[in-house]
């Protein structure tokens, strides 16, 4: 009878998922981070020799920085997370919430000249629910191919559509661009956050955003950038300086950085509150906020590592063989002038700015 | 009749039922209770409640004019240590923030300072580490945050607040966003189902007066992106609008477009437009055609016989016939345009969000998810409204697909 | 009596709806020799116009199989496909049946209710479907998955499986019964081949919503539970690679395989309701 051979055969798929399933269950840890370049980086830099000292196989996922599923596991308790990679703004955020294991207590490995880690991280890196691994920039970035005669060089440039006519991209968020018209309407760094907290400030930020609103192409993913720049969508654009990077030097695009008035912020580690392999998570933490891990990365992308002792160890790119030292954010020729991004400032008015943001946009 | 059939009058009834059951129950717990969740989400609030319960109690007969007695001072300071201890003070902090915006340190920060702190004047201790503890605002922040049940979802998902006296008013111009965004989302599902239809009928009026050979092969070209993945057809849309794209290398090969001017075609409204036209369109061809068939060519014949043009026959004859194709076919897209989130996402960039890139970006990012259930509420009201109009003028019956 | 402005009346008409055909297929046909494209650009190169075999390769084909995210994906979709079809397919046939009985109380709101998934804006399903399913456990997990997809699929299934059963002469279950067959048995020699085709119709239905599905996913799925569709949203969100443009060009294949799969079965369909 034909039924009965439909329902073998569907018995028999079944089966054979089911068993699939099985096979796979040994001791593994889920890694949350960024994707693309940067996971890649993280991989070749510290996954691997992770895996190889302890046996512990790292399952990668990429997201894009909410804490939406943190939370949604967190609530439910069923938590599939353990280590996620984050920003300082986040972090802050699901610290308040409880969606972060405390990891004040940790053990974290001295640098490789036996300076304690407290010393040897620099200030405003240990977090009550993370461990600072990078800093990364946001930089404007332009494509030279599109940009006739003098090329541009600070922040003043990019708001100029006079003299650099062509379209913009800028993060679809309120951070970092409120910070970048009020540098480009001239106030200086360390006035930034002053300025904001007064109607006025804001009001200036957003009359110099309206600016250049109707240039403006809204990126949401750190890929989106390169891409933009490449295809020719945009001319300048805000982007985190690693993706640049990896577009200048491996995929030999012409892009040009501009230092001027760049905006550092931290990129940390933390556990997920009630991970399945918190003690796992542990270790995995401490090995990846060492110093040999931070060079690491900072050998495969230009994110600078947040410890003395990394610094100088930062040499030539594994593959291209470029100097990274010039690609760091905290290389002095790139410091002469930016702003610290303010993550407490941030943290209290983030709801209400990206309503009144996105109300702007959709004007 | 047999005679088994006679003592079987219940049984009759009882087995079809039995059948149908397992999927109502099924369709209980998968759908409607998940849509339940999400009503009792957009109304329940008890985070700060359940942080504060002897401060709320005691605020309870407070005159909002002026600072509340010391007593609910000293009860605050007792229930924020409490709640540093046990984690809650972050997600208070979020809640009363959302109300209040500027005071989320304030919590974390007294908490801090008043743990084995020792004093007798608790309003002026407080007061002395933060003075917004001597602001009126946050006291009513903190009462209006602590209600279990609010209505401040939905005030918010329709760009209302309550104001300092109680009333509710229009938040300030420069935050309101949800109204433009219900407004531009049904604007924008009226232009996909237009286009859909002015696109869609001469296609669905093809297929049906041509060959029975030749419909099928026309069918199968509608049909293809019907069972084309979603991601797939929005994909390709990117790909040929995007600015070094098919399209505009196309038209600057054949010199309509200066190669330094090329055309914005997608990360904006015209994006949006014309993949989501795209992707809807054989929403309105399928019903279209299915009643198209229906119609008998000898209609239009006799119309013509009897002198009639081509044009008049068509408008006075064929076209009232296929209104319920019409229809349905709108009522389709319009009703999947409202709710569509994917295709915006990619192509819309800023200009071409609608209402569920909200839904999804409160889900997702801001963790705000009392206000995303509460637009959620407010977009599936909107689509009853259009199925009980459509049912009171044409009558849901109608509507099939093919 | 024919004139010039008939003529141009239907020329004019005849553009029209080449266009809109145009519209329909073009974008898809487009994309297919884009994804053997050797270089990574979306558009056409020179060397593909002049038909250069040395423009064309099927890298991006070989960067899916040496991917163990895509290799994952296609394994999650097809299994989270698989099982959501079968449990839709299941429940929808068995209320189809009992639906299609004459004597079926409050049929028309039944009917409504079991449909009501179809109809609803799936990012509200969505929303509801990441509260509740979270809260109970399900969220990030492919049983949750199924599940909502099977809730997305089972009202495809009734549909179909009642179109079958629209001319279906009940007096023919109770005459089997008259002649001693039990309800299986008379189940199975008089209603199953009868319905057969629209159950396997309303199976491929169910299959292809949870294989496209997309939203559901986004907000419920973890790592573990990526499918085709989430992954070409992170693909086109974080590194549009032509490897998209090779998914895409599989996936347009697929549809073309389930459009005949689903031609046939309507085609064995209507061949048992004009009684062979």
């Amino acid at each position: 009878m034909k039924t009965n051979r439909i329902l073998k055969t569907f018995l028999w798929v079944s089966a054979v998922f089911v068993l699939a399933g099985w096979a796979r269950a040994e001791q593994t840890l889920t890694v949350v981070s960024f994707g693309g370049s940067y996971a890649r980086a993280c991989v070749e830099g510290y996954h691997k020799a992770f895996t190889e000292e302890t046996g512990i196989r790292i399952k990668l996922e990429d997201y894009n920085g909410g804490l939406a599923q943190i939370r949604a596991q967190v609530d439910s308790g069923a938590v599939h997370w353990d280590v996620v990679d984050t920003e300082s703004a986040p972090l802050l955020t699901g610290c308040d919430e409880g969606l972060f294991e405390y990891v004040d207590d940790l053990e974290l490995p001295p640098g490789p000249d036996g300076t304690p880690a407290s010393e040897d991280f620099f200030d405003g890196m240990l977090n009550d629910c993370g461990v600072g691994t990078l800093i990364y920039s946001t930089v404007i970035a332009y494509n030279p191919e599109y940009i006739e005669g003098e090329a541009p060089t600070s922040i003043r440039d990019f708001f100029d559509l006079e003299k650099y006519p062509g379209r913009r991209g800028m993060f679809r968020a309120p951070t970092t661009n409120l910070e970048f018209a009020l540098m480009g309407d001239g106030v200086p760094p360390d006035k930034v956050f002053e300025e904001l907290s007064t109607d006025e400030g804001m009001a200036r930020a957003f009359r110099k955003l309206d600016s250049i609103k109707e240039q403006v192409v809204w990126w949401e993913t750190g890929a989106q950038p390169p891409q933009m720049l490449a295809d020719g969508e945009v001319v300048m654009s805000t982007a985190w300086n690693g993706r640049i990077f990896n577009a200048q030097v491996l995929e030999k695009q012409p892009f040009v950085i501009i230092w001027d008035s760049h905006i550092r912020d931290t990129g940390f580690m933390a556990i997920v509150a009630g991970a399945p392999n918190l003690e796992n998570a542990r270790k995995f933490v401490a090995f990846a906020t060492s110093t040999r891990a931070m060079v690491g990365v900072a050998n495969r992308i230009s994110y600078a590592p947040v410890r003395r002792s990394g610094l100088p160890l930062v040499g030539k790119h594994v593959e291209a063989g470029v100097d990274m030292q010039p690609h760091m954010p905290t290389y002095p020729d790139n410091s002469r002038n930016f702003l610290w991004n303010d993550v407490e400032w941030w943290s209290e008015r983030q709801d209400e700015l990206t309503e009144r943001f996105n109300a702007w946009l959709s004007r | 009749m047999n005679l088994r059939g006679q003592g079987n009058g219940l049984g009759q009834r009882i087995i079809p039922v039995g059948l149908v059951l397992p999927l109502v129950a099924f369709i209980l717990v998968t759908f409607v209770i998940p849509l339940a969740t999400m009503v009792v989400q957009s109304i329940h609030d008890p985070e700060v409640a359940d942080a504060f319960p002897r401060t709320l109690a005691l605020l309870a007969d407070w005159e909002d004019s002026d600072l509340p007695s010391p007593d609910v001072y000293e009860a605050m300071a007792v229930e924020l240590v409490l709640s540093r201890e046990n984690r809650s003070i972050g997600k208070v902090a979020t809640r009363v923030n959302r109300i209040e915006s500027g005071t989320r340190s304030v919590f974390a920060k007294t908490a801090r300072r008043l743990e084995g702190a020792d004093t007798t004047d608790m309003p002026a201790a407080m007061i002395q580490i933060d003075t917004r503890w001597g602001d009126v605002a946050l006291w009513r922040a903190i009462s209006e945050a602590g209600q279990r049940y609010t209505a401040r979802h939905y005030l918010q998902s329709i760009d209302l607040e309550r104001g300092l006296d109680g009333g509710i008013r229009s938040v300030s111009e420069d935050r309101r966003i949800y109204n433009t965004l219900y407004l531009r989302t049904v604007y924008v599902s009226l232009a996909v189902t237009l286009l859909c239809f002015l696109i869609g009928y001469p296609i669905a009026f093809a297929i049906s007066s041509v060959s029975d050979s030749l419909a099928k092969i026309l069918l199968v070209i509608v049909l293809v992106p019907f069972w084309t993945s979603l991601l797939v057809r929005t994909t390709s849309w990117l790909v040929l609008l995007q600015n070094q794209g098919v399209i505009n290398d196309i038209l600057v090969w054949i010199g309509l477009v200066d190669d330094g001017s090329r055309l914005a075609l997608v990360h904006n409204m015209t994006g949006t437009l014309i993949a989501m036209t795209h992707v809807l369109l054989p929403f309105m061809i399928l019903p279209l055609y299915a009643v198209m068939r229906s119609i008998p060519p000898v209609y239009m014949r006799a119309a013509a016989s009897l002198g009639a043009n081509p044009l008049q026959a068509f408008a006075r004859v064929y076209f009232p016939q296929s209104l319920p194709g019409v229809s349905a076919g709108c009522l389709l897209v319009f009703i999947l345009s409202l709710g569509y989130y994917i295709t915006p996402a990619l192509v819309g960039g800023a200009k071409g969000q609608l209402i569920s890139n909200m839904i999804a970006y409160h889900i997702q990012t801001s963790l705000n998810w009392g206000l995303a259930a509460a637009i959620s509420v407010v977009v599936l009201l909107g689509v009853f409204v259009c199925y009980f109009l459509f049912d009171r003028w044409v009558g849901i019956d109608k509507l099939k697909l093919g | 009596m024919p004139n010039l402005g008939w003529k141009c009346g239907k020329a004019a008409y005849v553009t029209v709806v080449a266009l809109g055909f145009g519209f329909l297929i073009l974008p898809l046909l487009v994309i297919i020799p884009l994804s053997f494209n050797v270089e990574p650009y979306f558009t056409f190169t020179e060397g593909m116009l002049r038909l250069d075999g040395d423009a064309y390769s099927l890298r991006w084909y070989r960067s899916i199989l040496e991917n163990p995210e895509w290799r994952a994906a296609i394994g999650n979709s097809f299994f989270i496909g698989f099982f959501a079809a079968a449990l839709a397919t299941v429940l929808g046939t068995l209320a189809a049946m009992g639906l299609s009985h004459p004597k079926f109380p409050f049929r028309e709101l039944v009917s409504a209710f079991v449909i009501s998934p179809m109809v609803t804006p799936v990012i509200i399903v969505a929303v509801g479907v990441f509260f509740f399913y979270s809260a109970i456990g399900l969220g990030q997990t492919r049983l949750g998955l199924i599940l909502a997809h099977a809730m997305l699929g089972a009202p495809f299934v009734v549909i179909t499986v009642s179109a079958t059963l629209a001319g279906f002469d009940h007096t023919l279950l109770r005459a089997a019964a008259s002649l001693g067959a039990g309800p299986l048995t008379a189940f199975r020699r008089i209603q199953l081949p009868i319905i057969a085709p629209g159950v396997f119709t309303g199976a491929l239905f169910a299959f292809a919503a949870s294989f496209d599905e997309v939203v559901i996913v986004l907000f419920l799925g973890g790592v573990d539970q990526r499918t085709i569709p989430r992954q070409m949203w992170s693909g086109i969100r974080e590194e549009i690679s032509p490897t998209i443009l090779a998914i895409a060009t599989l996936l347009i294949a697929f549809a073309i395989m389930v459009l005949l799969a689903v031609e046939l079965l309507q085609k064995r369909g209507k061949k048992i309701h004009e009684g062979k």
